[in-house]
């Protein structure tokens, strides 16, 4: 990890992305680790460790906030609607190298018009700022920090104002499709045999 | 209308019955007031892949009838418990059905409406899927419309426990084309589903409904009397033409149906699928040759590029991906793409050209004896069975009130002044701008205003949405559409004279049903009698006619133009031996009666009135001589 030339290309981040996304929701110790990225790089104080240790996740008392343990089953059954729609887990098992840019440019399609599919079906998804990108504005005291996340010169007290570099996604419903109770969400497409 | 205000219904349910997909709307009878009306359109829940349950807007009228190693325990549950006799034979219907079906279409069940209607099959055998194996027990297209209905039900009752199915309003809707026999084929699939109170309504006319029912009392403004009304409804396998004249009658508009179309098999998925042979060609050309499944792939591909290319304008050329079958997406996919050139040359040409009002479509005499399919429209040119359509209904309104004399006398056609349209296929406006502009043409050529478009419709969800309307306007609220029925019925009588060899015996059409007999009448055949052997079935040849608006019940006709008389299936009636001798000779009257319903029956009544026997109609595929 010491040159630029090492950066992963475009077609390789694209996997890779999708990759981070659903490790963070179901891993929390993979979160824990995408979490320290976005903190201000560092100088390495030691060799990056092969296989980084648990990452310890208890909260000191004297209130222990409660982590919830994320059910496994919507996370696969979202992989399994983005396989279905999008055959996103088809694209990211391939290794791009040997193919062509305009081979791989026409399965984008399948899986940008099928991931855009179950946005569209199972998710309301809506900007969390109705104003436009660039826009300066101004946050009252009390603002939800959940929602709004304050970045750069961050000091000093409300009302803050800024400029708004990312509008923000929030999903306003979720309609995930009901699974019966036999059902193995882990099979996420099934092998297909034609007689 | 007292008997239907005094019951308990909360909810006014419409039921649009598709082709292709079903869908239930619903009104809410306490909430709603004149013609502002709360409405709703119920999410069936329903399989979308085993084990799984979702809720959408459309039921796709599909049934799957899987392999018993093909699902697993549990894999077809849905949110309410399954009949005990399905145990033996399971099926799924809906998205999961329409989605499996793609994949093993020998055990999917599709377009049974369609197969409602076919006069050439026995409508209540174990016909479907036509060419599954035997090994897969097949189901009639009774059975599948019921499973759509029953689904509908369930569905309903699932989500409304306290406003159970039983108790409320139903319209189901049916092709305005569809025959007496087809409509009394729907209203027994529905009371197998356990529809009780239940009512048909024709779907141009639902679409009507919904047009009048969205635009909350201003259609007063954008329709006036003397219009005549073209509903254009091309749905997913059928098009549908209905005239609704609108009449003023004590101040208040009173739209009138006076003329119903011939039941066209041709739709948007006939389309897609000249589109996905198109693009077929061209890439065979190049050396890549496409299976089954990559075809249906394809088909959707394109509609999908059918769909943005008729929709932007801007946009020459839509790509298309025919993903992989395998798991090697990249590279095993095929990308081609479909011009706007190719889409207008085969779809606006070819589906839509603009052709002369006098143009007719292409007969093609049958190449077979027998027909095992579905009997397709044989000239894909909408506008041409529109044009059809237009001519032979050229007299439609000449008998009505306030419209005599509005028309032209060397009128070829029948001048519409509006224009409502339905179904997705409209969605494209380069589509229904064509359609206005060939009618608008052949109007101006008979030196007539040109129609205008009637605006607001909403496509895919117009019929059901119009059907509870309907359920709500029966109850004494809103505007009511007028029409009785679309057709005059005729049986046929064979002449006395003496016989010629070699020839059939001529025979004479005797009027057993005048046009126009609204819903709730009944007349009785004045002079003849009929003399019935008691348990002895007797037929008779039965017609239609959709333009002799004036013979009366009784009138007997010697002959008749070409394209006057369509025969259907035959009728017959039977008397039962019930208190009398088989053999007896029993003479009746017959009388022909609309029900509350909306379907046709006719009865031998014998001459003291107290014993009445329904006529068949008869089902079982005798093909019309």
């Amino acid at each position: 990890m010491n040159a630029s030339s090492s950066h992963p290309s475009f077609w390789r981040r694209v996997p890779l992305a999708f990759g981070a996304f659903f490790s963070t929701l179901s891993d929390a110790a993979y979160a824990a680790r995408v979490e320290k990225l976005s903190l201000p790089e560092v100088a390495p104080v030691a060799p990056v460790a092969p296989a980084p240790a648990p990452a310890p996740v208890h909260v000191p008392a004297p209130a222990p906030v409660i982590l919830k343990e994320a059910t496994p089953d919507a996370a696969l059954q979202l992989l399994a609607l983005l396989q279905r729609e999008a055959r996103l887990i088809d694209f990211t098992q391939e290794n791009l190298g040997s193919h062509a840019d305009a081979d791989i440019g026409a399965a984008a399609r399948v899986v940008h018009e099928g991931c855009a599919k179950v946005m569209r079906e199972y998710f309301t998804i809506e900007a969390v700022r109705q104003e436009p990108e660039g826009s300066r504005i101004v946050l009252n005291e009390g603002f939800d920090s959940a929602s709004v996340r304050l970045t750069g010169n961050v000091v000093g007290s409300a009302p803050f104002k800024g400029t708004l570099s990312h509008r923000g996604w929030r999903a306003s419903s979720v309609r995930l499709p009901k699974l019966s109770e036999q059902h193995d969400a882990a099979i996420l497409a099934p092998a297909e045999v034609e007689l | 209308m007292s008997d239907i205000n005094s019951t308990s219904a909360r909810y006014a349910i419409g039921i649009d019955l598709g082709t292709t997909h079903s869908a239930l709307s619903y009104v809410n009878l306490n909430e709603s007031d004149g013609e502002k009306s709360s409405h709703g359109v119920l999410k069936v829940p329903q399989l979308s892949a085993p084990g799984t349950v979702e809720e959408l807007p459309l039921l796709p009228s599909f049934v799957y009838l899987p392999h018993a190693d093909e699902v697993a325990a549990g894999d077809l549950a849905l949110p309410w418990p399954r009949a005990v006799q399905e145990a033996d034979a399971p099926f799924v219907v809906g998205e999961m059905a329409r989605s499996r079906g793609a994949t093993t279409p020998i055990r999917l069940v599709s377009s049974a409406k369609s197969w409602l209607c076919h006069p050439g099959v026995d409508r209540r055998a174990a016909i479907l899927p036509s060419d599954a194996p035997l090994e897969v027990a097949r189901i009639s297209p009774i059975t599948a419309a019921t499973r759509y209905l029953t689904h509908l039900r369930q569905a309903w009752d699932n989500a409304h426990p306290q406003a159970p199915f039983a108790e409320q309003e139903i319209t189901v809707t049916i092709p305005a084309s569809f025959d007496p026999a087809a409509r009394e084929l729907t209203m027994e699939a529905a009371q197998a589903a356990g529809y009780t109170s239940l009512t048909l309504l024709e779907e141009p006319q639902a679409a009507l409904y919904s047009w009048i029912q969205t635009s909350e009392g201003r259609w007063r403004k954008d329709v006036k009397p003397g219009d005549i009304i073209l509903v254009v409804d091309v749905g997913g396998g059928t098009s549908d033409f209905s005239l609704i004249a609108v009449l003023e009658r004590d101040g208040v508009l009173e739209p009138h149906r006076v003329a119903v179309g011939e039941h066209i098999l041709l739709g948007g998925d006939n389309m897609d699928l000249a589109l996905a042979h198109l693009v077929a060609r061209k890439l065979a050309a190049n050396g890549t040759q496409l299976d089954a499944w990559q075809m249906r792939a394809l088909t959707y591909g394109c509609r999908s590029a059918k769909e943005s290319l008729l929709a932007d304008s801007g946009l020459d050329t839509a790509p298309i991906v025919v993903p992989s079958r395998g798991s090697k997406l990249i590279g095993g996919s095929i990308r081609t793409e479909l011009t706007r050139a190719e889409v207008s040359t085969f779809i606006l040409d070819g589906f839509f050209p603009q052709v002369e009002a006098s143009s007719r479509p292409a007969v093609r005499t049958r190449a077979g004896l027998t027909q095992v399919g579905l009997p397709y429209a044989q000239d894909a040119a909408i506008t041409r069975h529109l044009a059809a359509f237009l001519g032979r209904q050229v007299a439609a309104t000449s008998e009505l009130q306030g419209f005599a004399g509005r028309q032209a006398q060397d009128a070829t056609f029948l001048h519409p002044t509006a224009v409502l349209f339905n179904g997705g296929v409209f969605k494209s406006d380069l589509l229904v701008q064509r359609i206005m502009a060939t009618v608008n043409d052949w109007l101006y050529m008979e030196g007539a205003e040109p129609a205008r478009m009637l605006a607001g419709a909403d496509l895919d969800l117009a019929v059901a949405r119009g059907a509870a309307y309907y359920s709500y306007v029966r109850r004494g609220h809103g505007v009511r559409i007028r029409g009785g029925t679309a057709s005059s019925f005729y049986v046929a009588i064979e002449s006395a004279m003496p016989a010629i060899p070699g020839m059939e015996p001529p025979i004479q059409a005797l009027c057993v049903a005048p046009f126009g007999m609204e819903e709730g009448s009944e007349l009785e055949l004045p002079g003849q009698q009929f003399g019935l052997v008691v348990g002895e079935p007797v037929h008779f040849r039965f017609f239609a006619s959709s333009t002799r608006r004036n013979d009366q019940i009784g009138e007997l006709l010697d002959f008749w133009g070409p394209d006057e008389l369509q025969e259907l299936s035959e009728i017959q009636a039977t008397l039962s031996a019930e208190g009398r001798q088989a053999g007896d000779v029993v003479q009746v009257r017959l009388h022909a009666r609309v029900t509350e319903a909306g379907t046709l029956e006719l009865l031998a009544v014998s001459l003291d009135g107290a014993e009445r026997w329904k006529v068949e109609f008869d089902v079982r595929g005798t093909p019309p001589q």
